[in-house]
């Protein structure tokens, strides 16, 4: 079992999701994250997961969501052949961080940014790969993280040509 | 053309005209009431069959797709209705039928609220239809009702399920239909790659002992000619699928019969001894590989089909030919060199001859004195000139029909595969004889499938449709019971069935009928149902342990077909 991340492009109509969600739910499979966007073509909706599965099995899942009629195109990439980024957020006691000798330190380390401070708590924010924002979690435990959350993962594919809209292109020749 | 303001239930009759639909199937009610009211301007361009239960709708609107190559219509109201009509919904979608079945809903306003009779269609059709829509303004009803006939229809045909809110019925506005030839996200048919039929031409030249598999994606393709000359010009010897069965007429010299669980012996042994297997059309289901880690292991496949999400899903292909099967087959026929085969084919003979002995001859000639419902099968088949169309319910009646009716010309089988739907028979065949009216049909089925959707007796009253329903009584759910003799100690949890007078329940109906339980009564009572074109019941009491031989055992391999002891 290896990660995938899927991108999913499809038109901007209701249901889209769950008919997305339900070719995993037969399948057992769990999504790990999921981000749903605009993409940089108007009207075409992205979808990006991530799961656990086998180069097998993926395949197979990328057709069948590529099967439903709205769906544009899907694609399935391994982390080499993406740039991804999650984002995450954690909220700590303000006394706590203020006591601690090392803050800059950690700060420093971790590259995270300070998005809001009261007198009874303090936002980080943290943006990297979800061991980087799951360490720094870790980091701030001592403290006792009041909440935390990451995002869903997004993507980038490294690849030179566009396909989504290579594709659009000839599709709309075509009519 | 100019603009008119019309009601949105108006513009839905006029769209459906636009789309050729001359036939639905439905049962109305409250959230459809606009829609049927409609309808009462147009009965002379629309023939509408009142059934007596949703799902009867939507097999009958099958049973009339699978005859006739059209999408089949069903009309029905919100709630309760739409979930009676899931059974054939999912029918369809594994069974690749196009159908659109229109669905009333609450209005918009109570969407959402648990409204009287409002249940989430789009949520529950969504897994089990090619699309499914929800109609909230009229202004949409043109671009969905287009668009669910394109889908419904193109690329591998499925059901598509429109959610009409009852305002859009109800609200005015400027009807214009134009027909939808075209969806940017969705390619029904693939582009033929020129290397796919270079590779599959080679790859099939090189064969010592080649075999094809047949499955409905021939018909739906409207591809038995170019089947048929592919087949011939290399003498590729052929078996078929249970929905792929009458695209290839049984007496053909390279037919070779039926795969699969209750398939024929030597079809199904020679998958595994093949050097090149070709599969048109058909998806490599459970019921005709069994156990996969040891089917078709040593052989190379080419797989042809429309759906590419149906390429390596099972069973993987060393060379895949996306495309309708119509185009790929020609292309590769011509490529293909002509070959005589002569040893590999007379091979079958000899598994012919086990298959004769052990399950063929005792089923079609018995010694007993019971009748057997191969028997009553090959006879109403004799008698028929092998030109009827079949539709069957599910069960052993069905597996029996698959097996010993001969079939003539295409689009003559007509059977819920992928399903197994008991209940499929009746409906369907009434579906079946309205789509195609020149044609005898044979509807088979058990006394328990008979007696899921035997309401329908009431549709066949009223509409007056000539079916022949031939009811295969062995007093028991035949293929239930005999799982349990051969897997389950003989154990008869649940299986026998006291059942009513088929035939009295029959002529209250309206309908003729007769019950045979001596073989010497039989001819007659065949002969005396098909000497008209009216509804007729024949119920012939059979052997009440028969069993479908051969048979692959669950889980096993193809190979270890058990032939029983007749
Ligand atoms: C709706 C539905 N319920 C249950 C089954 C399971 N099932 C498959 S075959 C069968 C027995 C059918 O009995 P009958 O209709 O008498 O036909 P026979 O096998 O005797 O020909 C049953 C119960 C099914 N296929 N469909």
């Amino acid at each position: 079992m290896e990660l995938y991340t899927l991108i999913i492009f499809s038109e901007n109509h209701p249901g889209l999701l769950s008919q997305v969600s339900n070719i995993f739910t037969r399948r057992q499979m769990n999504i790990e994250t999921l981000t749903v966007s605009a993409s940089s073509i108007e009207g075409i909706h992205k979808f990006t997961l991530t799961t656990y599965s086998t180069a097998d099995s993926i395949a197979k899942v990328v057709k069948q969501i590529e099967k439903r009629v709205e769906v544009v195109k899907a694609f399935s990439y391994t982390d080499d052949e993406i740039i991804y980024q999650e984002v995450a957020l954690y909220k700590v006691p303000t006394d706590a961080l203020l006591d601690y000798p090392d803050l800059e330190q950690l700060v420093r380390k971790y590259n995270a940014q300070l998005l809001e401070m009261t007198r009874q708590f303090a936002v980080l924010q943290l943006t990297g790969h979800s061991e980087e924002t799951q360490a720094f979690f870790e980091a701030l435990k001592p403290f006792g993280v009041m909440q935390f959350v990451r995002s869903g993962r997004i993507a980038i594919t490294k690849s030179s040509s566009e396909i989504l809209s290579k594709f659009l292109q000839e599709r709309m020749a075509k009519q | 053309m100019s603009t008119e303001l019309i009601t949105g239930a108006e513009a839905l009759m006029r769209s459906l005209i636009e789309e050729g639909v001359d036939t639905m199937f439905g049962y109305p009610g409250g959230a459809i009431m606009p829609v049927y009211d409609a309808l009462h301007d147009h009965h002379d361009t629309i023939r509408h069959v009142l059934v007596r239960h949703e799902q009867g709708a939507t097999h009958a609107a099958q049973g009339y797709a699978r005859v006739s190559g059209k999408t089949g219509v069903c009309l029905v109201t919100s709630g309760p209705a739409a979930t009676n009509a899931i059974t054939g919904i999912a029918d369809a979608m594994i069974d690749s039928t196009p159908m659109v079945v229109i669905i009333g809903q609450v209005g918009a306003a109570l969407l959402g609220t648990d409204a009287f009779q409002e249940t989430d269609v789009i949520g529950i059709t969504q897994p089990i239809t090619k699309w499914s829509y929800q109609i909230r303004k009229p202004e949409e009803i043109p671009w969905a009702i287009s668009r669910a006939f394109y889908i419904a229809r193109e690329g591998r045909p499925g059901p598509v399920v429109i959610d009409f809110a009852k305002n859009a019925q109800i609200q005015k506005f400027e009807y214009k239909y134009e027909k939808c030839n075209f969806i940017r996200s969705f390619i029904p048919t693939p582009a033929i790659e020129p290397q796919a039929i270079e590779d599959a031409a080679a790859l099939i030249n090189s064969a010592k002992k080649p075999f094809a598999l047949v499955g409905q994606g021939v018909i739906l393709g409207s591809a038995e000619k170019e089947l048929a000359a592919f087949l011939e010009k290399a003498n590729i010897p052929a078996g078929w699928t249970l929905l792929g069965s009458s695209a290839l007429p049984t007496e053909h010299p390279l037919n070779k019969g039926m795969l699969g669980m209750h398939g024929n012996l030597a079809p199904n042994l020679k998958t595994n001894e093949c050097d090149v297997l070709i599969a048109i059309g058909m998806r490599f289901d459970d019921r005709v590989t069994s156990d996969l880690s040891t089917y078709a292991k040593q052989c190379k496949i080419v797989h042809f089909d429309i759906d590419p999400a149906e390429i390596n899903k099972n069973v993987k292909a060393d060379v895949a030919v996306l495309g309708n099967a119509k185009e790929t087959l020609a292309l590769v026929t011509e490529k293909l060199n002509a070959t005589t085969h002569t040893e590999w084919i007379a091979s079958f003979e000899e598994l012919n001859k086990i298959e004769a002995e052990k399950v063929i001859i005792p089923e079609l000639q018995p010694k007993g004195t019971d009748i057997t419902m191969g028997e009553v099968i090959r006879k109403i088949s004799e008698l028929t000139e092998n030109k009827a169309v079949v539709v069957t319910d599910v069960g052993q009646n069905q597996m029996m029909a698959a097996r010993y009716f001969n079939y003539t010309q295409s689009r003559s089988m007509v059977t819920s595969g992928g399903l197994g739907t008991m209940g499929f028979g009746l409906p369907a065949a009434i579906g079946a004889k309205i789509g195609a009216p020149e044609r005898t049909v044979c509807m088979f089925a058990g006394d328990g499938g008979m007696q899921m959707t035997i309401q329908e007796l009431g549709t066949i009253m009223q509409e007056k449709t000539g079916v022949k329903m031939i009811i295969l009584n062995n007093h028991f759910l035949g293929m239930v019971r005999q799982w349990q003799e051969l897997f389950f100690s003989e154990r008869y949890s649940e299986t026998h069935m006291v059942n009513p007078d088929f035939i009295m329940i029959a002529k209250a109906y309206g309908i003729k009928g007769q019950l045979v339980s001596n073989r010497e009564d039989l001819d007659a009572a065949i002969a005396e149902m098909l000497s008209d074109d009216e509804a007729y019941l024949l119920e012939v009491n059979v052997e009440t342990k028969g069993m479908v031989y051969p048979m692959v055992p669950t889980g096993a391999s193809i190979s270890n077909m058990i032939m029983g002891d007749k």
